[in-house]
């Protein structure tokens, strides 16, 4: 059963990854991210992290993607050119990539003493996850809070309107014409 | 068929998914020409990495990586938010989001 439902969810994962890079429109790369991501939760399942698929449901697939499809409609973003891209990407950036598939691969392969995911494996529950997290680690966990309060404030500081200098300047100089 | 229906996943083949997807985001990275696609492939990347983690937190039966995990969707989160503004930004001074095009840090 594990097996089926990791090759079907490794297939979707997959196709979902290849359509992101494949698709031009913004809004068709988005939804197939979400793809990626809601498949990742079933994997994470099949590994024994429930809270980590639900989070990853909720936080990625929900908050994360509604804010890229929200902000791709804000923009009105439309279809991207493909254009050829620099050379040093050409040059080195696909060979190594193809390095680093390979070193991966072949290491991943050949370690010895991976266990197997099966229905025999112990499930981590919330109670366990919420133990050590707010036992051992109640300061990065508070710390976090403030990481998120402090991009909260970046992010408004950075989208309002008017922060700009070419905003004043245009109104400045509507101001002088209109003035002479 | 029943071979399929008992049987366990060996742990490495979610490595070597994880490593294929980390990788896809990497091509993403370099082919797309969409501030926003771009910005997606390092999402791609960070779940990527977020799969390994909880493949190694299943192996070694440790919660201390499913926390980690955990404290990167939070990251992740953050690094949205700030990520999505920046780009509202530039496109309210530039009013385009191909990264040709944005080649310049001064505004």
């Amino acid at each position: 059963m594990h097996l089926i439902v990791f090759i079907l969810f490794a297939v979707f994962c997959l196709a979902g990854a290849v359509n992101l890079l494949l698709q031009t429109h913004p809004i068709n790369s988005a939804l197939s991210l979400i793809v990626v991501m809601t498949s990742l939760a079933v994997l994470y399942l099949l590994l024994g992290a429930e809270f980590l698929a639900a989070a990853q449901v909720i936080v990625y697939s929900g908050a994360i993607m509604v804010l890229f499809t929200f902000v791709v409609m804000l923009l009105n973003a439309g279809r991207e050119e493909r254009t050829l891209g620099s050379k040093a990407a050409k040059r080195i950036g696909f060979p190594a990539v193809v390095v680093i598939l390979g070193v991966l691969s072949t290491l991943v392969l050949h370690v010895e003493g991976l266990g197997n995911a099966g229905p025999d494996n112990p499930i981590t529950t919330t109670e366990d996850l919420s133990r050590v997290l707010f036992h051992e680690l109640l300061l990065p966990f508070e710390v976090t809070s403030v990481l998120i309060l402090i991009a909260i404030l970046g992010a408004v500081a950075l989208a309002r309107k008017g922060h700009g200098d070419h905003e004043p300047d245009n109104k400045s100089a509507q101001e002088g014409t209109v003035a002479k | 068929m029943n071979f399929l229906l008992t049987s366990q996943v060996p742990l490495s083949w979610f490595l070597v998914l994880s490593a294929v997807l980390f990788v896809l985001g990497i091509v993403g990275f370099l082919i797309k020409r969409n501030l926003i696609t771009v910005f997606m492939s390092i999402e791609l990347m960070l779940n990527a990495v977020n799969l390994s983690f909880v493949t190694f937190a299943c192996q070694w039966h440790a919660v201390k990586g499913q926390i980690f995990v955990f404290f990167v969707m939070m990251v992740a989160a953050a690094e949205a938010a700030v990520g999505l503004a920046i780009i509202i930004a530039i496109f309210r001074v530039r009013a385009t989001l191909a990264v040709d095009r944005i080649d310049l840090m001064k505004l």
